[in-house]
């Protein structure tokens, strides 16, 4: 109970756990829209292609938000771009631009002799999160969330069945950047909890985790959002009790949680499937 | 309410090939419209570049003298089984309620009078005791009456489906003609995409004839005619009316 006591002690532990539960809601909000739309893939390249947008902010001196946006934005379109342009399937033009933009990033990162420490954007540092960064997860988690309550409507349509969507008149490319500008902002968000390397995890983890449990996707948010929560309360007690990187052991968790439902899950469980097809061949 | 739908000179083509080529014919309101050929003859294609879904080289589509675009809510459209998602966290009532969003503004949600409509349009297919599961719980034929009844909950004049007929049982396949044809009555205007030829006199009044390129199109009693047909499927075929057809 040592955890709590520190919780209430130290302001740095305070911010880390804000800052953090903030992540998991944001992370498995956005991640089930993600899953669903089969963009795992590209959540991993949004995420390492902030990188240089991170690099070129400090060059600048302004907020990293505003360069880690820009370059999420065109790594969404340049793939966009060459996989409608040519032979070359959507897959392999995610890797091809993410990678790209990563190599950038650390090369600027590195050149610029900047006071940007590289191991702790790629991996995150929780611990170290500042009053300001607080402050900007708090009103990027307020704006994602309040997106995706006011467009749910349009998201929902626009994941199932985007051809009807499209029918309708619903102008569903503008939803498709509209959800790489919000998984922009969640990467960055989540920049000092996790890092660029793990976002993805906290993307489709807790997002897949939920999808096991419930066949309604309001559902699924909610409990996409829990489950990433519950990974980083119970990652930042780890990680502080046993001095372990923070990033690393939500991801942990959040697997963890998974694995337990993998098996476990009344419906999608396979052991319960497994004990439900024994019985009815016994019967 | 209703208007002719006309198409004018259409073409789409993949990579520099023609899929569609230049296919002209218009349609009186109030008729049930087959359009068959052999497969690959850009059936689908055509119905998708006519609706505005995918982009088409040249030609424009007008129903009731506007073009396609102005009237979006005029038409409901039904993609063909495979291009859906059916593990999608989604349980039946709630696929049939997504055929009222698009009458429903930006930020408005889906109220009662909402769901009993959909309610409704589930009962008319006879699904209603369904109206809880998880769509990949039900059978072809239940999956496309669901699709029907959101598609009915759209309240559209002009409709629009690909290959409903494809994968589902006799009696689903029963439902659906007779749905179809009760909306015919009432004045609306279905096209359907369709490869089964025996049922080609009894389902529809309408037939569009392709195969890249228009081979007819006309009320069915002129245009299913052996020597359109045999033309179009570049093949003999034997055309009985009691026997079904033989390919």
């Amino acid at each position: 109970m040592e955890f709590f006591q520190d919780l209430m002690a130290y302001e740095f532990l305070q911010k880390a756990f804000i800052t953090s539960i903030m992540v998991g809601i944001i992370c498995g909000v956005i991640g089930s829209f993600i899953i669903l739309r089969g963009m795992a893939l590209m959540g991993d390249a949004i995420s390492h292609a902030v990188l240089p947008g991170v690099a070129i902010s400090y060059m600048l001196g302004i907020n990293f938000f505003y360069g880690a946006v820009v370059t999420g934005v065109l790594t969404s379109l340049g793939i966009g771009a060459i996989s409608q342009n040519s032979r070359i399937k959507n897959d392999s033009s995610i890797g091809l631009v993410f990678a790209a933009m990563f190599a950038l990033g650390i090369i600027l990162i590195t050149s610029a002799q900047s006071a940007i420490d590289l191991t702790q954007i790629l991996f995150g540092n929780v611990l170290s999160v500042r009053t300001s960064d607080m402050v900007v997860t708090l009103i990027v988690g307020v704006v994602v969330l309040l997106a995706v309550y006011l467009f749910y409507k349009e998201l929902l349509v626009s994941s199932f069945d985007e051809t009807m969507a499209a029918a309708y008149g619903l102008k569903v490319r503008m939803i498709h950047y509209g959800i790489m500008v919000l998984l922009t902002l969640v990467t960055v968000a989540s920049l000092q909890t996790v890092g660029v390397v793990l976002v993805i995890a906290m993307l489709i983890t807790p997002a897949s985790t939920a999808y096991l449990l419930t066949n309604r996707l309001s559902i699924m948010i909610f409990l996409a959002a829990f489950f990433g929560a519950a990974s980083s309360v119970i990652g930042l007690y780890v990680s502080f009790t046993y001095n372990l990187p923070s990033g690393p052991v939500i991801v942990l968790v959040a697997t963890a949680i998974f694995a337990f439902m993998f098996l476990f899950s009344p419906k999608q469980g396979v052991i319960v499937r497994m004990v439900q097809s024994n019985k009815r061949k016994v019967a | 309410m209703n208007g002719k739908v006309e198409i004018n000179q259409l073409t789409v083509s993949y990579y520099g090939d023609e899929v569609v080529s230049d296919v002209s014919c218009s349609f009186d309101a109030g008729n049930l419209i087959g359009i068959v050929g052999p497969n690959g003859a850009g059936k689908s294609t055509m119905m998708k570049a006519a609706l505005g879904l995918i982009p088409k080289d040249r030609g424009h589509v007008e129903i009731g003298g506007k073009p396609i675009h102005r009237v979006r809510k005029e038409f409901a459209y039904v993609p063909q089984r495979n291009n859906i998602d059916w593990d999608f966290p989604i349980i039946v009532k709630d696929v049939v309620l997504l055929g009222t969003y698009p009458h429903l503004g930006l930020f408005k949600r889906p109220r009662k009078k909402d769901r009993e409509w959909a309610m409704e349009c589930l009962e008319r297919v006879g699904m209603e005791e369904f109206c809880d599961r998880q769509i990949a719980e039900l059978s072809g034929g239940q999956q496309q009456r669901v699709f029907l009844a959101r598609t009915l909950a759209q309240k559209a004049n002009y409709f629009f489906l690909d290959e409903p007929f494809v994968g589902i049982d006799v009696g689903s396949e029963e439902v659906i003609i007779t749905i179809l044809k009760e909306l015919r009555d009432q004045g609306k205007t279905i096209f359907v995409v369709h490869h089964d030829l025996s049922k080609v006199e009894n389902y529809f009044d309408d037939l569009i004839l392709i195969n890249k390129e228009l081979y007819g199109a006309g009320p069915v009693n002129k245009v299913f005619q052996p020597e359109n047909m045999e033309k179009c499927y570049k093949m003999r075929i034997g055309l009985s009316p009691s026997l079904g057809v033989e390919v």
